[in-house]
């Protein structure tokens, strides 16, 4: 595939290479200094970084700020964008803003209901769905139009990228059609959810090769650390569309407390390590949720370190 | 059709406590139905407002009735001579008919006496759950008969969302997820393939976000009048 905008996550995935990506969650308050001390953190192991849209419905500073300020620190920002929260206008408008301070990754969400969060009394607005934002900003840079058909004298250079989860349910087939589905629309590289349950994800990823999907989009699996056994539990029964298998869950508990991290650490290595031999992946995104300064380790241990100069 | 359910007797009582001759004013239709304002309903609150009043040492005269449909000028105009009669009006019908009650007798104090929630089903007595979101453009021919703007929680055209388990919504586990019920529908319909094509944008003007909207069936205004109709 060649590359179709300036994007240097692109530009690796195009050149055949694994791509790296991570994320960070704004703070709930002004403090823009936090994004920046967590943008440091990882700056020099990852490709790409994406920035979180008030996750899980709680209210914190804005994607778009977060990533100009990546931006301006010479890190190459993925703005993430629910539907959950702002309409087609809103979200045409932030997508333009983010484009004209040379923002070109975004990646389409829906967004989790927002009764998860801390405003859960709040309207919701679902004027688009993910897709319907993935075809928003497809239409937006390669016909130069907005939705309403306004012609733009300058389009916005953006790599388009979505989520999936292969665990959610009906069941893996419908999964991989719906990453089918985001693909037509205009994706083109998709970070998993969360992976815990690999022969399942492998199941998954069977489909989108024999469906000539993993060919059409760079498919980036989906990578969280346990920090602890409490925190394994809590993705487990807490967080809808999360899988986490019982034995990953005996693993923690077989080591002393003060040795979880460490072990979960080993275990999300070990998982890239066998993730990386499965075909259809093309890079891993790293979610340390809260664990920032844990990316370097896990990045070097996957033996994805040095990244790649383009 | 419309579901409502009754509003906390405390709520009422706050509303009328200082008027004497109360008209407890029912609804013979939807809800009747969800038994929240039929006559039943309005017997029940009339009772219960008379033994606040007596309990609380006032002079009272509460009266209870209910008409075809609050809905329609024809029926309201019914209750003239008892809404004149009063100092208030509960209103026990859904928004809609409170609404044309209060714009009839303009001159009259009127409270809701029910909270209207949605259009429903029966599910079973006295469950009553939402089907349809009145967004004017109906879809269900291709989402299996299954809505996806009422039944799913993000009203997604593109469902289901990351969240969907076990056929639950991330909401809730007791929400069935609507996508789920629709991709099962549509799998029994060897209509999967429906999957693998994205659903463009929906025009929401002609749901409630395109502002209060108004039919006007010019096939009907040139019709003979029926009974019941609001232009006899
Ligand atoms: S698609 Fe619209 S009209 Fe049809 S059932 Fe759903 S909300 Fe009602
Ligand atoms: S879980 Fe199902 S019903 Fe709930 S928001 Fe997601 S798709 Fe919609």
């Amino acid at each position: 595939m060649e590359p179709k905008t300036p994007s240097r996550l692109e530009k690796i995935m195009a050149a055949g290479q694994l791509g790296v990506t991570s994320e960070v969650g704004p703070p709930r308050g002004a403090d823009g200094a936090e994004i920046e001390h967590k943008g440091h953190l990882i700056k020099d192991y990852v490709d790409a970084v994406n920035v979180t849209d008030n996750q899980t419905s709680v209210v914190r500073l804005c994607s778009l700020a977060s990533c100009i300020r990546l931006k301006q620190m010479g890190i190459d920002p993925v703005l993430q964008m629910t539907t959950r929260d702002r309409n087609r206008i809103a979200m045409q408008s932030d997508i333009l803003g983010a484009a004209s301070f040379g923002i070109h990754n975004m990646l389409c969400l829906t967004g989790d209901h927002q009764t998860f969060g801390d405003h859960p009394m709040s309207a919701n607005v679902f004027d688009l769905d993910s897709v319907q934002l993935i075809q928003t900003v497809k239409m937006m840079r390669d016909e130069g139009k907005l939705l309403s058909g306004f012609e733009m004298k300058v389009r916005p250079q953006i790599f388009i990228g979505a989520a999936e989860n292969p665990f959610a349910g009906p069941n893996v087939e419908l999964r991989a059609l719906r990453l089918g589905k985001k693909i037509a629309a205009g994706a083109e590289f998709i970070q998993t959810q969360c992976i815990y349950n690999i022969p399942k994800f492998k199941e998954w990823m069977k489909i989108a090769v024999d469906k000539g999907y993993a060919e059409k989009a760079y498919i980036m699996a989906g990578i969280t650390p346990f920090k602890s056994l409490g925190m394994a539990r809590y993705m487990k029964t807490k967080v809808p569309g999360m899988d986490v298998p019982d034995n990953l869950i005996d693993r923690l508990k077989g080591v002393p407390k003060e040795k979880q991290a460490d072990e979960g650490i080993k275990m999300a290595i070990e998982m890239m390590q066998e993730l990386k031999e499965v075909p259809g992946v093309r890079g891993f995104h790293i979610m340390a949720i809260e664990w920032e300064e844990k990316v370097p380790e896990l990045v070097k241990g996957a033996g994805l370190y040095p990244r790649p100069q383009v | 059709m419309i579901k409502a359910t009754p509003k906390p007797l405390e709520e009422i009582i706050n509303y009328v406590k200082d008027f004497n001759k109360i008209l407890v004013a029912g609804c013979d239709g939807c809800v009747t139905v969800c038994e929240a304002g039929g006559m039943k309903e309005a017997k029940v609150l009339g009772s219960a407002l008379r033994l606040y009043f007596t309990q609380a040492g006032k002079d009272h005269e509460v009266v209870e009735t209910t008409v075809t449909r609050q809905c329609d000028k024809e029926y309201l105009a019914e209750l003239k001579d008892m809404v004149e009669n009063a100092d208030a009006v509960v209103s026990i019908a859904c928004g809609c008919g409170i609404q044309y009650l209060t714009e009839m007798y303009n001159d009259k104090i009127v409270f809701p006496g029910v909270d209207t929630h949605f259009m429903g089903i029966n599910a079973d007595r006295g469950i009553f759950e939402e089907r349809c979101a009145g967004c004017g453009q109906c879809v269900l021919a291709s989402t299996g008969g299954i809505c996806p703007i009422a039944r799913c929680s993000k009203r997604m055209l593109n469902g289901p969302c990351g969240g969907s388990e076990a056929g639950k919504c991330e909401i809730s586990k007791d929400t069935p997820c609507g996508w789920h019920l629709i991709y099962e529908r549509l799998e029994k319909l060897g209509q999967v393939d429906r999957f693998t094509q994205p659903v463009d944008p929906k025009n929401w003007r002609t749901s409630r976000d395109g502002g209060p909207r108004v039919i006007i069936r010019e096939d009907l205004r040139k019709a003979e009048p029926q009974h019941g109709s609001a232009h006899s």
